[in-house]
């Protein structure tokens, strides 16, 4: 897990009306046993060229957002609900929240 | 009377004329839903036909989910209503949790656009009520995401409670357990990657999705 950071550390993005923003990012990656065609395809591409080894690549997605909130925290369990409801399918997706 | 279907169209939808064309010349009104009005307008059956909803952003289906159109689709389920999500509508399906699983890129990372043979597994649904059980129909697939995927409780329950509607016959996407559809514990809902619309006549190069269709019309109580 990645660590947190108070509303007061450099990595702060500003302050809009009073309350602090933070940046959050979120790693999205298949569940385990789950299937992950794009990962299987670049790892059966890599040792043409040269890279023979090579294993368990994964392909993924990155979401980066900029969320006002009271601090880290607050920020980090929002961001972890908007996961739940639409940025992850949590039948096939795994999640990763890093709040600075 | 004539049966209603309505057809759901999302911003991206590009099936849903092909669907109506196929309901109307079995002799059913159909008409388009949009998807930002909050009613099935009295539908006797809901379609949401394939196409990019939203423009499949983030995942396919995912953004379709919240439209309001599908507080109505869920409604009109819940009161038992037949709900077929064919392609990008299965895939919406599964998001809005109206059907269990979900459906990933192709095994192999291909679109793929042909004809395949599936077979019915189950003729107690809405879109398989007339077919026999066994029967082969030839129907075309066109998609990137047709990958069916859900963990082994719920593909153990999907088979336990004959829920898998049509298994491929040689699988084309990896689909877990050759699935092509699968339905809901109620049963009238239904989502399945082939697109029935595309094979509703001959000049089509196929008319094995007619008897999916009648099956709908007659789910609403249209004489088949």
């Amino acid at each position: 897990m990645a660590a947190r950071r108070g509303p007061a550390r450099p990595a702060r993005v500003g302050t809009i009306g009073g309350v602090p923003s933070f940046t959050a990012r979120v790693d999205i990656t298949h569940l385990p046993g789950v299937a992950d065609p794009a990962g299987a395809t670049v790892e059966r591409a890599l040792p043409a060229l040269g890279y023979t080894n090579v294993s368990q690549v994964h392909v993924g997605k990155t979401i980066r957002l900029v969320v006002d909130a009271p601090d880290a925290d607050a920020a980090r369990a929002q961001v972890e609900e908007m996961c739940e409801r639409l940025l992850a399918n949590p039948v096939i997706e795994a999640y990763e929240v890093t709040v600075t | 009377m004539s049966a209603r279907v309505g057809v759901v169209q999302f911003p991206g939808t590009n099936c849903e004329q092909d669907v109506v064309w196929a309901f109307e010349q079995l002799g059913a009104r159909a008409e388009i839903l949009w998807h930002g009005d909050a009613t099935t307008r009295g539908a006797d059956a809901v379609v949401l036909p394939g196409g990019f909803a939203h423009g499949d952003y983030l995942r396919t289906g995912a953004i379709a989910r919240f439209s309001p159109v599908m507080r109505a689709v869920a409604e009109h389920a819940a009161a038992g209503g037949p709900v077929i999500g064919i392609c990008n509508g299965f895939q919406v399906l599964c998001e809005a949790h109206l059907l269990p699983g979900a459906l990933q890129r192709n095994a192999g990372m291909r679109f793929l656009c042909e004809t395949v043979e599936v077979r019915v597994e189950t003729t107690t649904t809405p879109l398989t009520r007339l077919a026999r059980p066994g029967q082969v129909l030839r129907i075309p697939i066109n998609h990137f995401e047709g990958n069916y995927v859900c963990d082994a409780a719920t593909l153990a329950r999907l088979r336990d409670e004959d829920r898998v509607v049509v298994r491929y016959v040689d699988n084309p996407n990896g689909s877990l357990d050759d699935i092509a559809g699968v339905c809901n514990e109620g049963r009238n809902v239904v989502g399945l990657m082939p697109h029935p619309e595309r094979a509703s006549d001959a000049l089509l190069g196929s008319a094995d999705g007619l008897v999916m269709l009648r099956s709908v019309l007659a789910a609403v109580g249209v004489p088949a």
